[in-house]
């Protein structure tokens, strides 16, 4: 039977472990993992059946899709994991999980030699200190070859098919009968016999009409971080260029939270400072070409305010402060009226050019164009279009509107279960954790949510961040591991959906219902008193976060008061999502993006209300508690949701530092 | 930047089923008007939501005509200017063209292996379920950092 737009086939299929997304994380768990299910089946005779279901095309799926052009964690032999770990948290202000880092950050540099080993240029430098592009065939990293490093932990690529080279190890192990593209997953189905454990998960197709319901006995959630919950910058056209993939809904925090996961850090957000409009990457100008930052004056910002660093010991006095505090001090010139703030291209190249060669400065130019043409495109055509020429005439930077994310400068997401061999915690110390979840750092399984066989990777793992597209990969990697062990410890597990197949269609097609129900009372297809439109829900969700939870409307600025407004908003938002119309399958598809991007909000915003200070300055401020409390808030804050209620608990963990961090530290300078 | 298609290069990849803008496109956005009715141009393919398109080009990188090309976000950019790749089998070729008209070229590499030679596996070892609670993957490729154990103060 094929289905209609109204009364999709409904396609059922048991398997043993089921990857959700099909990015970085997803490609990576998919490579590692078949090794081990060979190894599985031949030791302990359990034949594991595993399916990939990605949204997209896994060739240009994930926040890679577009390529990049560096690799930003590649630790190196010349840097321990515990330098990588103390990087991790004073750029996310003190409060992440050293476990997660350091165990990040001894394996990442493998899944970079497998890059580079398929067929990705990685640029050298030669022993007379000159860079080459990545296709010249010097040394691989593997064997000693040296990167060209544009930063302490950065390395540059020719990364426009990064993505593409990293989705053909991953097609090729799993095969294209075990990978179903085109398949948006939009909830997570728990076991009827066990209310904390996972059992399967359902989503649509975006291309024919057809609802599939999988049961599973263990999950990777890996579907991304959150963009466009606040309004954007440019509203029109240009709100598609987000400056974090848009397509990136908040599935995984959303489905994560539906299933009874326990988040972490949901406060953390990320307000990148970029290349004003196009948002185009800072990096290589300010750590490879040298550029410096300037108000509207050129006094550099950095310099000039460099006292206000002092207020927030020890985070501000790291020899590079924390990114949040990079903003704090851009935000400073911007509200006193000496914007625009600049990136100085025009003195950094021209400085470059008196030592270079004329051969190496064509060179240098080039180096200067792709890395947006590597990784965003969009900013090119800013340029193009303003006719700014680098060496000729300084671009704008601007802080962007919020991100969610786990992956890249971020720390919100999932609380993970990490590493048991690196002297982490195995209690709890802070009262007022729900009896139901686990005490310590870890529970059994590494990538483990709190959530029996739910497993997540990438974005979706909290309180680490800077793991970015080398360390999602090989945080896939990991997962797929305990994925194969955690179903050979459990082979004889049965789990059983706990809502009937019928029930979740409908709950998955109710937009669809919802249009065909009542298209036909009004003349104007989107204006009708029954529905709302995806895209009118999302402007509204736009707007709430903009005005109340400290978007660019109001300087990332908000109170307790304004969160209590937008509370209220958010949940007369969330109950009218049952009301979107999808008069698609398109639309559907936004129309569950737009569901995943609300629950997502909230969370950030009552991890807001609940944290009483503001840790991340430059980021956000609370401006009824604008300080940054080390006494009762250098804690996690978790929550967990109740889906039939629809409430959120939201509580404090114990942070506990696993790696020396004062060697960070200069002392204060008064 | 959406990207647009145009009518004359345009071919709706001859008839088949999907187009390869629609195949790539990761937000969704292309799509095939087979009879004309949406956009009064049969066969050829469309971009169904300018304002949500990323830019990432993936569409005109792929399209087997060079149809594709992209128009710079109206609500940002002035008018004028042009950035068109030619994505090939080892390099891409980027012409881009500014608004005062000046032109220049640039070509980058993009990967190292002919396309769909990976053999993941070849030459790797197999694993063994007595390394599965260990750290490390099934491969080593050198990339492995144990760390300094001092460094770990509370181990």
């Amino acid at each position: 039977m094929s289905g209609t737009f109204g009364n999709p086939e409904v396609i059922q299929e048991e398997v043993d472990i089921l990857l959700i997304g099909g990015g970085m994380a997803c490609c990576g768990a998919a490579y590692e993992i078949q090794r081990w299910a060979d190894a599985a089946k031949a030791e302990h005779g359990v034949d594991l059946k595993i399916k990939l279901v990605d949204k997209a095309a896994m060739d240009r799926s994930g926040a890679v899709a577009q390529g990049l052009s560096a690799i930003n964690t590649y630790i190196g032999s010349e840097q321990d994991p515990a330098d990588y770990a103390r990087m991790v948290s004073n750029d996310l202000m003190g409060i992440t999980r050293d476990d997660l880092a350091y165990d990040l950050g001894r394996h990442v540099d493998e899944s970079v030699h497998l890059f580079e080993e398929w067929g990705l240029p990685i640029w050298k430098t030669d022993e007379n200190g000159e860079r080459h592009d990545g296709a010249q065939g010097m040394t691989p990293l593997k064997d000693g070859g040296k990167p060209v490093r544009s930063g302490k932990w950065q390395i540059m690529i020719n990364g426009e098919s990064y993505k593409w080279i990293v989705a053909e190890a991953a097609k090729k192990v799993l095969g294209s009968d075990r990978i179903q593209e085109r398949v948006f997953i939009v909830k997570l189905v728990n076991d009827k016999n066990d209310k904390n454990r996972i059992a399967g998960a359902v989503g649509f197709s975006t291309r024919e009409h057809k609802v599939f319901v999988y049961k599973a006995k263990a999950i990777l959630l890996a579907a991304g971080g959150c963009v466009n919950l606040f309004r954007p910058r440019s509203v029109g056209e240009g709100q598609g260029r987000a400056w974090y993939p848009v397509w990136n809904a908040g599935s995984t925090y959303t489905m994560a939270a539906e299933a009874g996961a326990e988040l972490t850090m949901m406060e953390n957000r990320f307000v990148p400072a970029r290349f004003k409009d196009g948002y185009g990457p800072v990096g290589a100008w300010f750590l490879l070409f040298k550029a410096q930052a300037t108000n509207a004056n050129g006094e550099v910002y950095m310099q000039k305010n460099k006292e206000m660093l002092n207020d927030y010991p020890p985070y501000g006095q790291a020899a590079v402060p924390a990114s949040c505090l990079r903003n704090h001090l851009m935000l400073k010139e911007m509200k006193e009226g000496r914007g625009p703030i600049y990136m100085d291209t025009v003195t950094a190249l021209g400085k470059l050019k008196e030592t270079l060669t004329p051969r190496e400065v064509k060179h240098l130019e080039a180096e200067a164009w792709e890395d947006f043409l590597d990784m965003c495109v969009g900013q090119c055509g800013i340029w193009v279009g303003e006719n700014i020429e680098p060496e000729k005439k300084n671009s704008e930077l601007m802080p962007t509107e919020p991100y969610l994310l786990g992956s890249h400068s971020g720390c919100c997401g999932i609380w993970t279960s990490g590493p048991d061999d690196v002297g982490a915690p195995t209690d709890e110390a802070a009262a007022g954790v729900p009896a139901h979840l686990p005490k310590g750092w870890n529970w059994g399984y590494r990538g483990m949510t709190t959530v029996s066989g739910l497993f997540t990777a990438g974005d979706g793992v909290g309180a680490s961040g800077h793991k970015f597209s080398s360390g999602s990969h090989a945080e896939g990697r990991m997962a797929a591991k305990s994925m194969v062990k955690y179903c050979v410890d459990n082979k004889d597990l049965k789990v059983e959906l706990d809502t009937p197949a019928e029930q979740l269609v409908e709950e998955i097609y109710k937009p669809v219902r919802n249009f065909l129900e009542h298209k036909d009372y009004t003349t104007a297809i989107d204006v009708n008193p029954n529905y709302i439109t995806p895209k009118m829900l999302q402007f509204r969700l736009q707007k709430i976060m903009d005005e109340y939870v400290a978007g660019v409307a109001t300087y990332y600025t908000t109170n307790d008061k304004m969160l209590a407004v937008a509370e209220e908003k958010l949940g007369m938002l969330k109950e009218d999502a049952e009301k979107m119309r999808a008069k698609d399958l398109h639309e559907l598809l936004r129309a569950w993006e737009n569901y995943h991007r609300i629950l997502t909000a909230e969370a950030h915003m009552k991890h807001i209300q609940f944290r009483e200070e503001s840790r991340y300055p430059g980021f956000y401020y609370r401006m009824d508690k604008n300080f940054v409390d080390e006494q009762n808030w250098k804690c996690f804050v978790n929550s967990i949701y109740d889906k039939t209620s629809k409430k959120w608990t939201c509580f404090k963990r114990a942070h506990v530092d696993l790696v020396d961090k004062s060697k960070l530290f200069k002392p204060a300078a008064h | 930047m959406p990207t647009y298609v145009r009518t004359d290069k345009c071919d709706g990849c001859k008839g088949g089923d999907k187009t390869a803008c629609m195949y790539i496109c990761p937000h969704d956005l292309m799509k095939l008007d087979k009879d004309g009715s949406e956009t009064g141009h049969a066969m050829r393919a469309f971009n169904q939501e300018p304002e949500q398109c990323w830019e990432c080009y993936s569409c005109v990188k792929i399209c087997p005509q060079q149809a594709i090309e992209a128009r710079h976000y109206a609500d940002i950019v002035p008018l004028g200017g042009q950035v068109q790749p030619l994505r090939g089998a080892d390099s891409i070729m980027w012409t881009i063209k500014f608004r005062n008209g000046t032109l220049k070229r640039f070509k980058f590499p993009i990967r190292t292996t002919p396309e769909g030679s990976i053999d993941p596996y070849g030459g790797k070892p197999t694993a063994s379920m007595a390394n599965i609670a260990k750290t490390g993957f099934f491969v080593q490729c050198n990339g492995y950092r144990a760390g300094n154990p001092a460094e770990l103060i509370r181990k």
